[in-house]
């Protein structure tokens, strides 16, 4: 019979919360933030196939850090949810609140009983109607949600991102500005700067016609807007 | 069929379904369209969806259809619709009981979206169209009810560069089609129309006329398909599926190719 040495609560949580934080710190970043005709994911992601930033609904997109098996699980189960949702009641009924609930309760359920949490952040963003605000929530590997208004960086340099994105931003601007300013402090940490082909970004762009609002930007457009 | 599969020692899932069939059967069985257990559809007075046809053009596909449904000798619906974008480059056409069709079609455009978004790629042409045979497939046992599903489907083949049309039978039977083909009550005078004025590549507008010309005919000779209704403005539903897209054909140019049939044959 085998005995497990008794740990305190506060030191196990504090221990697998070093452990997530360890794990998404080693990552890159990625930049929500809303600008005048809907919401900008942004990422610096070398690779043009494995996303970060994915659509989940008609207006609704979703954006991972951390570790990639983790939350491409995490982005196949909100697309999952949402069109299961969309198919049962009606379209409109899919709201990016009930996703962010959704995850936050079973990172919250992983983090607290499973041996390892899970080492990602992820941003679920939602533009509903014309005139009104973009909803973006920011949910933490153990659960815990924000609700952020504006702007916001996640992942491997969150802090100082954010700081620089909190002197910078400005909700007037339109998708370049929104594009090049994001791409600057992206690269700010290390002062790098960076090219379009290492960047992925997606939108929700409002003024589309079609129903469904997402777009990936093209790394020529990028590279448009870096240039300007 | 494309249900998750494990791996063989551990029994960790292996891959991500991408059907959102799969997925609705697993989560949510009730929501699934219902199994009948008996009677045939006069008798529960269910719509039935008529003529729909679909062919070959210079730029892709046009698919078009009437706007009646019957239920037995009741007109059901005469504004329906039995043509839609499946997805951006495909389109569906249906003919059968209305309720079962209708509903399989937001499955299929369902079934694409989700495929799309969990894996990040559209199904290629030829992906798509064996998905809605084996959906089709998955109807038999109430097609032996009577509720029959048969649709028509293309789409512009990005990979080959151009326009493929399908037909199914009840079975899921699936057969391409080179040129065109009608499904429907209405289906043999629609064919019988075709095989007189369509030839290869017409131009849109040409097009268009062919496909207004197959279903007046289709009108004339089943009681079950509605003609175009000029006093209230009930034209053919149709669709082009072109390296752009899947577009709908407006009014004002349906109108107009009504009006010239008409006047052709010296009806107005």
């Amino acid at each position: 019979m085998s005995f497990m040495p008794y740990v305190a609560p506060e030191q196990l949580m504090k221990d697998r919360s070093d452990y997530a934080h360890k794990g998404i710190a080693r990552g890159r970043s990625v930049i929500g933030l809303e600008y005048v005709d809907g919401l900008l994911f942004i990422a610096e992601n070398p690779s043009n196939t494995l996303h970060k930033i994915s659509e989940i609904y008609d207006r609704i997109a979703f954006a991972g850090v951390g570790k990639y098996s983790e939350f491409e699980e995490l982005r196949i189960a909100g697309i999952r949810l949402a069109d299961v949702r969309g198919y049962s009641y009606g379209r409109e009924d899919v709201k990016a609140r009930d996703l962010a609930n959704a995850y936050s309760q079973a990172l919250s359920t992983i983090f607290t009983q499973q041996m390892k949490p899970y080492e990602v952040e992820v941003l679920v963003g939602e533009v509903a109607g014309e005139a009104e605000a973009a909803g973006l929530y920011h949910i933490l590997f153990d659960g815990s949600v924000t609700d952020v208004r504006g702007s916001v960086a996640i992942g491997g340099h969150a802090e100082e991102l954010t700081d620089s994105l909190e002197q910078r931003y400005d909700a007037s601007w339109d998708l370049g500005a929104a594009v090049k300013n994001a791409a600057e402090i992206l690269g700010g940490p290390d002062s790098r700067t960076l090219a379009a082909d290492t960047l992925e970004s997606g939108v929700i762009d409002r003024t589309r016609t079609q129903r469904r609002k997402f777009r990936r930007l093209e790394e020529s457009e990028i590279a448009g807007f870096l240039a300007n | 069929m494309t249900e998750r599969l494990r791996l063989p020692v551990s029994g960790a899932p292996f891959g991500a379904s991408p059907s959102f069939v799969e997925l609705l059967r697993r989560e949510r069985p009730e929501a699934m369209p219902p199994g009948l257990t008996e009677a045939g559809m006069a008798a529960l007075g269910l719509a039935h969806a008529t003529t729909v046809l679909g062919f070959k053009f210079a730029d892709g596909i046009v698919m078009a259809g009437d706007r009646r449904a019957t239920a037995g000798y009741t007109i059901a619906d005469a504004k329906m619709r039995k043509v839609f974008a499946a997805d951006d480059y495909s389109a569906i056409a249906i003919a059968g009981a209305a309720g079962q069709a209708v509903e399989l079609v937001k499955l299929f455009q369902l079934e694409l979206e989700h495929y799309e978004k969990i894996t990040g790629d559209r199904l290629s042409l030829e992906g798509k169209a064996n998905r809605l045979a084996q959906m089709i497939r998955g109807n038999f046992p109430l097609a032996l009810q009577g509720l029959v599903v048969v649709p028509l489907f293309g789409g512009y083949d990005e990979r080959q560069a151009e326009g493929r049309i399908f037909y199914y039978d009840a079975t899921g039977g699936r057969w391409e089609e080179d040129d065109y083909q009608t499904t429907g009550s209405g289906g043999q005078p629609a064919k019988n129309s075709l095989k007189k004025r369509w030839r290869p590549n017409l131009s849109q507008d040409e097009a268009v006329r062919v496909a207004v010309e197959a279903l007046i005919d289709a009108a004339e000779d089943d009681v079950a398909t509605g003609g175009p209704d000029v006093a209230r403005r009930i034209f053919p539903a149709m669709m082009t599926v072109t390296t752009s897209g899947a577009h709908d054909v407006a009014d004002p140019e349906l109108a107009s190719a009504v009006d010239a049939v008409l006047v052709d044959r010296g009806v107005a």
